[in-house]
This record gives structure tokens, sequence and C-alpha cells, in this order.
């Protein structure tokens, strides 16, 4: 029998695909590329929020910015450990992030520049991933399924958290008030590309939907986020940037006003605020770290060697 | 593509040399000068299993515990770690799984429902 059917047959009847199974190259390919691209975001996405650990304005903030920096790192190692079983290596994967080979989210090349951003990074920009990512637990490819799993139970932390200090900002001074509106606004737009482009513009999501890596469109989910953030944002009794946004009674949704998508492909494409920043710190980082890997490995070599036993029974062939 | 398709999976290290049809220093050469992989095992509670959770790079096992409590064990997800270096995991073939775990399923005799009792028949 054909593998591809074989293959094709186990993905329709929902049996996830693992490892060892037979799978065709290009959705080896496509995976490999979806995950790395995911965990670089991950791995990329702690700077932002990095800058904002010192500064952080209570020892409770501080602590819980520390824990979801930490979770994001976990996040981009479940990820790479997940690419990897497709079989590409580490290494090879954060040279093609160094070397701009590979993407990551177009979001984290925004500055963070005022404690209020932590409240709506957490807020949008997790909320975004929250939307994109559950339907990913689904995925037909069994260890980015598993991953995913364990990073949505996580990430749901990093939501409530950011929305909790925009809560606190907005019942506080009218400056903390202005500080909050501001961060939503320039954190909307970039959030809701999140999603990617539109479905007529996003030339490979059929075959990712027939082969159940994606689950819904991109424009679907966008459409359920915008939806449930224009009410949750009554709640901070602030507004979103968006001056078309407004419920539709007969289509029981919200309508939105037109994406900037030049900006996004801007962004993608190395020239958004912080693409160059970014990329430095992570090389520099990488750098700056491999004396301590090589240390790492040297020190086990040298353990290995000096706990071999001598054999019971050794003869000296020498003499 | 080609060159990033090194088809070393893991679960299956231990077969990878052969997967990849490199002898195992070129494999060592490609990987480079990289920490090995290891596989995760967690027991979530006394009593139960340790149970495969993912999988992570170290230079040795203690660096493997330390790595997997910091990766894996955030949240009191275990209150005990196992680590193996993957290419010591061999694990079977799923092209073999017809073969291999069919033979149990026209074994119907082996299951309590296939015995006919009568129904005054009581703690049994």
């Amino acid at each position: 029998m054909d593998p591809e059917k074989i293959f094709q047959d186990k993905i329709d009847n929902d049996t996830r695909i693992e490892p060892k199974d037979w799978m065709p190259d290009k959705y080896r390919q496509t995976l490999i590329r979806q995950i790395s691209q995911h965990a670089h975001s991950e791995i990329v996405g702690m700077l932002p929020e990095g800058d904002w650990i010192s500064r952080a304005p209570t020892l409770k903030r501080k602590a819980t910015l520390i824990a979801k920096v930490q979770d994001e790192a976990g996040h981009g190692l479940y990820l790479y450990s997940a690419a990897e079983t497709l079989g590409i290596s580490r290494d090879e994967m954060i040279d093609q992030l160094h070397s701009g080979k590979a993407k990551y989210s177009s979001i984290f090349n925004y500055p963070s520049l005022t404690w209020a951003d932590m409240g709506a990074i957490g807020w949008l920009v997790d909320g975004a991933a929250i939307i994109n990512q559950v339907p990913i637990c689904r995925c037909s490819h069994g260890p980015y399924a598993r991953a995913m799993i364990r990073i949505c139970k996580e990430e749901s932390f990093h939501q409530r958290q950011g929305f909790e200090i925009l809560l606190t900002l907005s019942q506080g001074t009218a400056e903390q008030k202005a500080m909050c509106q501001d961060a939503i606004n320039r954190w909307w737009w970039p959030s809701i590309m999140m999603f990617g482009p539109n479905d007529d513009a996003s030339p490979n999501s059929a075959q990712s939907m027939r082969w159940k890596i994606k689950r819904f469109s991109n424009d679907e989910l966008r459409q359920r986020f915008i939806d449930m953030c224009a009410e949750q944002v009554k709640i901070l009794n602030m507004t979103l940037p968006d001056p078309d946004l407004r419920w539709n009674e007969t289509k029981q949704q919200y309508d939105f006003g037109p994406i900037d998508w030049e900006e996004f492909k801007n962004v993608i494409n190395g020239n958004g605020p912080c693409n160059k920043e970014r990329m430095a710190a992570r090389i520099k980082a990488h750098e700056e770290g491999a004396w301590v890997r090589d240390a790492a490995i040297a020190y086990a070599a040298k353990e290995k060697q000096r706990n071999k036993k001598p054999l019971p029974f050794s003869i000296n062939l020498n003499r | 593509m080609n060159k990033l398709v090194k088809k070393f999976y893991y679960g299956d290290y231990g077969d990878k040399e052969n997967a990849a049809s490199l002898p195992p220093d070129a494999l060592a050469a490609a990987n480079g000068n990289s920490w090995p992989l290891w596989e995760v095992f967690i027991r979530s509670k006394q009593g139960l299993d340790h149970k495969h959770a993912g999988s992570l790079h170290a230079a040795d096992a203690q660096m493997a515990i330390e790595n997997a409590r910091d990766v894996y064990t955030r949240r009191q997800e275990g209150i005990s770690l196992w680590v193996v270096e993957s290419k010591y995991i061999h694990a079977s073939n799923p092209a073999e799984a017809g073969s291999l775990y069919d033979p149990a399923n026209d074994k119907v005799y082996r299951h309590p429902t296939f015995y006919d009792l009568p129904n005054e028949l009581k703690h049994m």
C-alpha cells in the first residue's frame, strides 16, 4: 500500500503521527519550520519582559515576572525537543535563528516601554498565543501536541497575571490609567496580527489543515480573539484602538477595521523597532555562553575517564 | 533540506545509527560538540510509575537531572526523576506493530468476560 495513503488515513482517523512513523518529507519540513519558529518565539519572547524584571514595582510582581520568563524558557525547550524528533539538531535550529533564516513571532520586535506593557503583553500577546495554541494540542504530530498541552497548562497564568496588572492600573491614578490605555493602544494591532495573514493570503493553510497541523484558519482564530477582547476590555474601562470595532447583530460577532499588513511584512522582514536589538541580544547570550557549554563537556569527559574502573583481570601487554 | 533530515528521533536513539546510515563517528561529528540528548521520566507521586515526560540536552547525568527539574517539574509535577541518555533506548518498529501485537487479538479466552457463567454465581 502507498505509504502516503496510509499516512493520510491515520490523520483522517485522528491517529497521531509519532517520530518513527513514516511521514511525507513536506509534512516533516512544515513541522520543523513551524515548531522551530514557535520555539524561537518563546526564547526571543523572554527579552521584552526580561527588561522589566529589575524594574518591577513590587516584590510580588518581580517574582511573578521571573516565573513567567522562566516558563517561556521552558516552553522553548519543550518545543526544541519536539522539533528534534523530526531530525533537525538543536544547533542547526539556533544557527537558523541567528542567521535570520528562521523567523520568530513579529510581536517580539516591539519595545516594552512602560510597566503597563507587562500587563498588555500578558493579556493580549499571551491571550492571542493561547487562542493559537489550544487547537495545536490536538495537532496530528504527537510530540508537538504533547508539548503544546504542557505549554497551554502553564500559559493561562501568564494571561491572568497580565490582566491583573492592567486591572490594578485601571483603578489607579489618572496617570496610571493613561499608561494602561497607552499600552493597550500600542499592543492591540500587533497582537491581532499574530494570527497571521488573512486566509486568502495564506497559501499553505489548506495543506496544513488537511494534515491536521492546523485546525482553524487564521481569520477564524483572529475573530474569536477579537470577540473575547472586545468584551474583556470593558472590565478595564478602557477601549481598543479601533474606531470600526462594533458588534454585528446579524453575524453575532464584532466587525473590526482593516489591518495594516504592510507594517506586518515590514516587521517580519527585519525592519521592526527592535529586530536588530533582539537578535544581537540572542547572539551575544549564545556566544558568551559558549565557554560554559564547552567546560561542561570537558568536565563530563574527565569525570567519565576518572570513574573508569580497571578491569579485574587486566593483562599488561607491554611486558 | 535533505541536510536537515538526519532522521534521529528520540525514543529510538539506539537505532539511530542505522536509521541515519552513518557510522557512529560521522554522526557524532555531524552533531558537533553539543551536549547529548536525555529522556526524562517523572514519578508524579509515590506509588505510581515513572512516565516519559520529554527530553533535554545535558553534559552528564547530574546536569540532566538538574535541568529536568527546572524544565519539567516547575509545578510539582513529580517527586522523582529518571534520566537516561536517549541513545540507550531501543524501540519497536511501528511498521511491525501489526504482526507484533495482533496475535493477542484472537485469544479472547484470555479475558474474564469470555467465560459464560450463571447469574446466581456471586463474588466472581
